[in-house]
């Protein structure tokens, strides 16, 4: 795994995890979405908490989009979850939220998981899938 | 019925934002290297050249759907619940999705690791 890679994979994971954090804030203070008035999720918008959450996410939208320029998708989903690791430990730490020991296994699992997926090949050669190959295609569009 | 009301959110936004990654992915494999993209050409190029792939545009349209229900979800449970449970059950669809839309190789080591965020996803919901 190159330095490239693993910046993309931790920027990826950061900015996830502390924007789902930020959003769950936000709708603290905006409070509970009843179905008979959905369109009051709308005015979350106007919340500075979802507007940082949602600045973050945009931060992780442009890395994800980056990873996949290169990766595939199966091989960038992973640093998805990373994610969650950072989520657990700021509900925990910054919401209060209580997390118990089979969540924090969860997370243990869900990094295993990241790893293995890390160690392996990030992007199916077009040779494996020569139907699926169309590089002149793609080099007469970039 | 509460928990039925938040698993039903988190199943619809696990589908939009499947169906989303998907065809983000088939976009950015058409505009290729985006770092060197930008070298070359800038950011603003960058933008020009994504937003004229029409499957990142309806990706869009399916992850902006799916964010409007995770704050619906939000609203409704623990975000140390609906963030990790709703995400790690889209990484599992849309690597069945990528294997048979984008064809991608998903070896053993990638449906082992699936199969590790699937145990991990049930134990966050504990």
């Amino acid at each position: 795994m190159t330095i490239k890679k693993a910046l993309i994979y931790a920027a990826i994971a950061c900015c996830n995890g502390i924007g789902d954090v930020m959003l769950k804030r936000g709708m603290t203070d905006v409070g509970t979405i009843h179905l008979d008035q959905w369109q009051h999720v709308f005015t979350a918008v106007f919340n500075p908490w979802i507007v940082l959450g949602i600045g973050c996410l945009a931060g992780f939208f442009y890395s994800y989009l980056t990873a996949l320029s290169w990766a595939d998708l199966s091989y960038v989903l992973p640093a998805t979850a990373l994610g969650y690791v950072v989520t657990t430990v700021l509900s925990r730490y910054f919401l209060h939220e209580q997390v118990s020991p089979w969540r924090w296994s969860g997370v243990l699992l869900i990094s295993v998981g990241v790893g293995l997926v890390t160690r392996g090949p990030s992007l199916t050669q077009p040779e494996i899938e020569p139907v699926e190959a169309v590089p002149e295609e793609v080099h007469e569009l970039v | 019925m509460n928990w039925f009301r938040l698993w039903t959110a988190i199943g619809v936004l696990v589908l939009s934002s499947s169906a989303g990654d998907v065809m983000l992915s088939a976009a950015m494999k058409r505009v290729g290297d985006m770092d060197a993209l930008r070298s070359n050409h800038g950011l603003l190029a960058v933008m020009v050249r994504v937003l004229k792939e029409k499957f990142f545009l309806l990706g869009l349209v399916c992850l902006t759907f799916s964010f409007f229900c995770l704050l619906t979800a939000l609203s409704w449970g623990d975000v140390s619940l609906v963030a990790p449970a709703s995400a790690s059950l889209t990484f599992i669809c849309s690597i069945v999705l990528a294997k048979f839309f984008l064809k991608e190789r998903v070896d053993h080591r990638r449906w082992i690791a699936a199969g590790l965020v699937c145990v991990g996803v049930a134990l966050l919901a504990k």
